[in-house]
């Protein structure tokens, strides 16, 4: 996979992922582009489309758009797959997702993406796995939080 | 202190968090970027702070503003100070800031590798994984190549969690340091088989990546990917396997009949959508690698498209548009296994779905038939009609005219219907393909002279209602067409029946309207019809109709030349001019129309579209020679150092111009001529008439269907297309009949006729011939044209650097960079840092990128060299034991050697054919006792010194001992001799030589002028030592010290290089040399290894190399190729060194 976004109904950037090196200008123009093509194409479409040398497989979710880029010989039905999965690790870690969520907890919605999927490649296919490394490394983020407190607690 | 923190944490307080931001953003919709903008300056003061836990919340919010478009590119170092920090939170926000906001040009990046370094060993798991999830996105070479080592050694770590994530990072690793793979493949190969699945999938999913782009590196893994391919139950295992055998199996067929039953049966078990359609694909990949002399494969195919019949027939838009897809991929090789399902494809292009009618559209190219065209593209033009978007018509549009055209039209049996589909095609709307229209018009017309007559019918009522088409005046609009018409009534008006009324169109005012290149076309074919015109009315005794022809010309071409249009204009003006002058002529009664139509005499010829570069360049023609002198030397030396060496070249021209006399002169215009008459491209003065056309050989005897053209014509904007749907129909029943009935007859005749044959259910392709015997000119090619050129693969693919033979033994010299002394040295000069890669591609400058790459070369060079310079190797092993004892000589030695191969690859390209194996030693003398060989170097270290290397080798069964090499001293070469001995005395060679074994001894021999080369005399006597008997013998050589022998391949860099040709203290020379047979880079190496030259630069065929004398003479070459001639321009302080060195390359090159 060479990048993943997600942008509202409202062509409203929601998150990005990319995993090629591209300059901030060619991001914002692909962007641009994709988010374009994908919005105005009609709710009854297939989900793929042939974009430049690339595939792109997107689908929508409520109001949010989940689009990601494959390379020619790769499978649009097991992306759909990744994207699917993904919503679903959301679901679950924030309990029956909405895209107010995903924008107030953005980099949560990071952290999940970034243990599910590592360098454009699926990398744990257990979904009990993702929730349980994001539950312990949410724990050592309370802990140090917490830790925190008690520091600024014992200062004051 | 304590004060200071207390401070910070209640600042905080009233900081904003990340949800206080996009609560705010949202609130200000109106004002969005002056709000952002105090958001900024606010982020910019936490920043400022020394608190941890502000400055990472403040990083948050740049990352969430930088989705937003920000450039936040400003505050990279702040981010990794967040990185540094000590906390996981912290920690994390600050890896996923620079996940987001980092790129290659990052500069701080190199401020990060020693932090993530750290993080990478850190104790716990999750600061080891944020890390590497972060490495994945903004990994550098540079981070690659400090890190790789690091991350290699986690792919063992006792986690899992880390191990599945170091082991997909690698892939990111290879691709930025392609050095990484050889040595850390066998750890990832070990990884297939972990015990934690998570490993195991992550392993096969770097590996397929990488066999995916070169996988015959990877054919070796085979048997355990097919291992692990009968055992998984992991479908995201198993999808990357079978894509990865979808990629071997070209490269290994028998792999590929293996492969088809295991595959086969996963399509019938497996019930994930996304399994089945990889095994599809990939069946369908081994199938096609596979299709040369595989019968029984059928039935794969067959269950390939029932499987994909039935995703087509799902309701589910996605499998419906993939199942199409990989159809289409069967249809390049199978057609008929998919042209069954035609009429599935056709329910297709009803689809709501645009994407899908799309795909279903490029299925119909390849399925029509001769027999189903004109079915196929009645539906099509359905299509049209009804296709409610400008962009699907044209779609649409441009389909048609493929599927018609394709293969050179090889599925049309009527032209007449397809022009007639051309011209509906005219009733489109805003089209933009008016041109693609046109230009099939013209291809049809030019190249199929039996419909001539009837497409010009079809043009010149398009032009008579023009009116109906110029309503759409966009460029490359629906009026391009006018362009065709007006060039097709004007270039083949002969078969006008009506020329006069169709000049008459092609002369309204209206026409002014229409774009400048189309008026121009039709104010010449105007002229055309006018030639053609006067012919017809000139005949007949009433001379007053060509007057007023004429008349008419003059009334109405004015408005052309009016035109703002240059080349309207001045097509214009000149014909108008032409008429004026004609009509002067009718009026004085002269008969002009034989010579008007002379004019526009000649057939214009189909040229194919590489024709002009297919013309081979005549033997002895120079394209880059220069035809005049050179501009004059002074003003361009600035702009072109190169010109310094074209200075001879000219010189040798000038005086040949003044030899030719007249009589050569006529000659030469003779053979001129007669190049001319045979040269299909020269368009020829004599006039050879219009009747070539209905002289041409094989037009009248064309049976062509008598239509009445009187309905269609008279009533444009009818679809007429149909009737000749129903004609061919009925024209194909009826030789269907015939058919028949001459086989009865034939039946009647032979008793025996077999009786399926005539059993004529649906008519087979080669049943149905064409209506008209249509020739179709091919387009014309220059004589003996080159074959086609070959297209490159991508130059810039990175993946191209992954294709590294893996089955090799690692060599110490690839080991990874180990930690300890890369950090310290990165961290010092991040800048130098990076310069060294450069540098050393330049030229070896640095020494750690040096040896690295010369011991590298030397191992390569060592490989390359077969069996048969096994015993040079072994020579060289005796170097090496040698090299302790005469230390000085042998570190010269082999610099000089090295060096010169070394520069050879600065200046070629990676993928250039290996050179083939040399040698500089070169035969000195032989017996039947001992063979002796030498190589002589000059000595850098002292200017009057050169070394020449002897090995000796023992042919004979005997021992040979106290061997004596003596050479009689010139005046100007002396051999050196220990102190205290006498001047003719001969050194003692310091070994002995048993049977069959070969060493080598160094002499050192004083020079004084190096500038012409010499040749000494000299003897060697040894003992012939045998079990009862010794001998005296002798053997007696000629040393021959080259020019060559006094150069020392010297790096030069291409300023320096630059500097000295300008110096002007060079004097010049040059040489060519003549079938040269081999490729530029190893005419380089040649030179570069015999005559111990460096490359300075090479640009395509043509090169600057240096050299340097012992006593510091600088030589420089410029060597250019063209076919099999080498031109070297030299320049030298010593011309008579130079001459001589010149010499002497001629002379490597006259033997090989």
């Amino acid at each position: 996979m060479q990048f993943m976004l997600l942008f509202s109904r409202q062509g409203k950037l929601r998150l990005q992922k990319w995993y090629v090196p591209l300059s901030d200008k060619e991001k914002k123009k692909i962007t641009r582009e994709l988010v374009q093509t994908v919005l105005a194409r009609k709710p009854k479409m297939c989900s793929f489309l042939e974009w430049r040398d690339l595939k792109i497989v997107y689908k929508r979710y409520a109001s949010l758009y989940f689009c990601c880029a494959i390379e020619d010989q790769d499978n649009e039905l097991i992306t759909l797959e990744i994207i699917h999965r993904y919503v679903e690790l959301l679901d679950k870690y924030f309990g029956s997702v909405c895209e107010l969520d995903i924008i107030f907890n953005f980099e949560k919605a990071y952290f999940i993406l970034d243990e599910f999927v590592l360098g454009g490649e699926a990398q744990e296919t257990s979904k009990k796995n993702v929730l349980k490394a994001i539950e312990q490394a949410d724990l050592l983020f309370e802990t140090t939080t917490l830790h925190y407190c008690t520091k600024f607690k014992s200062n004051k | 202190m304590a004060l200071k923190i207390v401070k910070g944490s209640i600042d905080r307080m009233f900081d904003k968090n990340l949800q206080d931001l996009v609560r705010g953003i949202r609130n200000h919709k109106e004002d969005e970027a002056k709000y952002i903008s105090t958001c900024i300056d606010e982020i910019k003061q936490e920043l400022k702070q020394d608190n941890i836990a502000v400055k990472a919340n403040a990083v948050c919010k740049l990352t969430y503003l930088q989705m937003l478009g920000y450039d936040v590119s400003w505050a990279a170092f702040n981010i990794v100070e967040v990185m540094s920090s000590s906390k996981f939170t912290y920690k994390r926000i600050g890896y996923l800031a620079a996940s987001q906001c980092f790129h290659e040009s990052t500069d701080v990046i190199m401020l990060t590798t020693n932090q993530i370094r750290k993080d990478l060993s850190s104790p716990n798991q999750y600061d080891t994984g944020v890390a590497l999830t972060g490495l994945s996105c903004f990994v550098t070479p540079d981070l690659a190549r400090d890190l790789a080592n690091d991350i290699m050694t986690l792919m063992s770590h006792t986690k899992p969690y880390i191990r599945k994530k170091a082991v997909l990072i690698m892939y990111k690793v290879f691709l930025k340091y392609p050095e990484s793979l050889r040595p850390a493949f066998p750890r990832l190969k070990e990884k297939l088989e972990d015990p934690d699945p998570g490993v195991q999938s992550a392993a096969v999913n770097v590996i397929c990546e990488l066999a995916r782009r070169n996988p015959k590196n990877y054919l070796s893994l085979a048997p355990l990917f097919f291992k692990l391919m009968t055992s998984s139950t992991n479908n995201w295992v198993l999808i990357k396997i079978i894509k990865l055998f979808g990629a071997l199996t070209p490269l290994e067929p028998r792999l590929g009949k293996k492969l088809i039953e295991p595959l086969t049966n996963l399509i019938h078990s497996t019930s994930a959508m996304s399994l089945l359609y990889e095994c599809v694909n990939t069946v369908i990949a081994v199938l096609i690698s596979l299709s040369s002399g595989m019968p029984n494969h059928s039935a794969s195919i067959q269950l390939c498209v029932q499987k994909l019949r039935i995703l087509i027939e799902d309701s589910d838009q996605n499998l419906k548009y993939l199942g199409l897809l990989a159809m289409s991929k069967i249809l390049k090789t199978h057609p008929k296994s998919v042209q069954s399902h035609k009429d599935l494809i056709l329910q297709c292009l009803d689809d709501k779905d645009e994407s899908i009618r799309l795909r279903a559209l490029d299925l119909l190219y390849g399925m029509v038939s001769k027999k189903n065209l004109m079915e196929i593209v009645k539906k099509l033009m359905l299509h049209v009609d009804k296709a409610e978007g400008t962009t699907y018509r044209d779609e649409l549009l441009t389909k048609i005219i493929d599927i018609c055209s394709q293969s050179n039209y090889q599925y049309i049996t009527n032209f007449e219907w397809y022009i007639s589909i051309l011209v509906e095609l005219t009733r489109l709307e805003g089209t933009r393909h008016g041109h693609l229209i046109a230009s099939q018009m013209l291809d049809v017309a030019i190249r199929v002279k039996a419909i001539r007559a009837f497409a010009v019918a079809q043009m010149a009522t398009l032009l008579d209602n023009a009116h109906l088409l110029t309503g759409n005046m966009q460029r490359n609009g629906i009026c391009e067409v006018l362009y065709a018409a007006a060039w097709i009534c004007g270039e083949f008006s002969e078969h006008l029946e009506n020329p006069i009324q169709t000049l008459e169109a092609m002369l309204r005012p209206k026409v002014a309207t229409l774009p400048g290149h189309i008026q121009a076309v039709y104010v010449q074919n105007a002229a055309k019809l006018f030639a053609t015109v006067l012919k017809g009315q000139e005949g007949n005794t009433d001379s007053t109709a060509a007057q007023e022809t004429s008349q008419l010309m003059i009334d109405r071409l004015p408005l052309f030349v009016q035109s703002a249009n240059l080349e309207v204009q001045e097509r214009a003006s000149c014909i108008l001019q032409l008429v004026k002058y004609i009509q002067k002529l009718q009026q004085k009664d002269v008969e002009v129309a034989e010579e008007v139509s002379a004019l526009f005499a000649g057939e214009l010829n189909p040229v194919a579209p590489k024709a002009q570069k297919k013309v081979p360049v005549p033997e002895g023609l120079d394209l880059d020679a220069w035809i005049n002198e050179p501009p004059s030397e002074s003003e361009s030396e600035d702009e072109q150092p190169k010109a310094i060496f074209a200075k001879e070249e000219p010189k040798h021209s000038r005086p040949r111009h003044t030899e030719v006399d007249e009589k050569e002169l006529a000659r030469r215009r003779e053979a001129r001529k007669q190049e001319q008459a045979n040269n299909p491209f020269y368009i020829k003065a004599s006039p050879s008439s219009q009747k070539v056309y209905q002289d041409t050989p094989g037009v009248e005897h064309i049976p062509v269907v008598q239509i009445d053209l009187s309905v269609p014509l008279k009533v444009p904007g009818m679809p007429m297309s149909d009737q000749y749907v129903k004609l061919e129909e009925e024209r194909r029943q009826k030789e269907r009949a015939e058919k028949k009935k001459k086989e009865k007859k034939k039946r009647k005749e032979k008793r025996s006729g077999r009786g399926k044959k005539q059993d004529s259910g649906p008519e087979s392709e080669e049943d149905i011939t064409p209506a008209h015997m249509v020739d179709i000119v091919t387009e014309e090619m220059p004589e003996n044209a080159l074959p086609s050129d070959d297209d490159d693969k991508d130059p810039n693919d990175p993946h191209k650097a992954l294709d590294i033979d893996l089955d090799k033994p690692l060599a110490d010299s690839e080991k990874l960079p180990v930690r300890s002394h890369r950090a310290a040295e990165s961290l010092k000069s991040p800048a130098e840092d990076g310069d060294v890669e450069s540098a050393a591609i330049h030229a070896p400058k640095k020494k750690n990128g040096k040896e690295k790459r010369e011991k590298k070369k030397d191992k390569d060079s060592d490989r390359k060299k077969s069996s048969k310079h096994k015993k040079k190797k072994q020579k060289k092993e005796k170097e090496e034991k040698e090299k302790k004892k005469k230390k000085k000589h042998h570190h010269h030695h082999h610099h000089s050697d090295g060096g010169g191969e070394e520069s050879v690859q600065n200046g070629t390209v990676e993928d250039e054919e290996p050179l083939p194996p040399m040698s500089n030693y070169c035969l000195l003398a032989e017996n039947s006792y001992i063979k002796m060989v030498c190589d002589i170097q000059g000595n850098l270290q002292d200017g009057s010194q050169v070394v020449v290397s002897v090995i000796f080798e023992n042919k004979c069964d005997s021992f040979l001992k106290s061997m004596e090499f003596n050479v009689l001293d010139s005046l100007n070469s002396k051999l050196q001799r220990p102190e205290g001995s006498g001047p003719h005395d001969g050194l003692t060679v310091p070994f002995q030589l048993p049977p069959g074994v070969s060493n080598e001894a160094r002499f050192v021999f004083t020079v004084q002028s190096i500038v012409m080369p010499q040749k000494l005399k000299g003897t060697l006597t040894f003992i012939v030592k045998n079990e009862d008997s010794s001998t005296h013998e002798k053997l007696d050589f000629k040393l021959h010290f080259t020019c060559t022998s006094y150069l020392i391949t010297t790096p030069c860099y291409s300023d320096a290089f630059a500097k000295l040709l300008e110096s002007g203290d060079l004097k010049g020379s040059s040489v060519r040399l003549e079938g040269v047979n081999m490729p530029f880079h190893h005419l380089l190496a040649r030179i570069c290894f015999h005559h111990h030259f460096s490359v300075v630069e090479r640009i395509d065929s043509c090169a600057s190399m240096y050299s340097r004398s012992i006593q510091g003479h600088h030589v420089c070459l410029l060597v250019k190729t063209s076919g099999q001639t080498v031109s070297i321009d030299a320049k030298c302080d010593e011309p008579t060194l130079l001459g001589n060195v010149l010499d002497e390359i001629k002379q490597t090159f006259s033997q090989c």
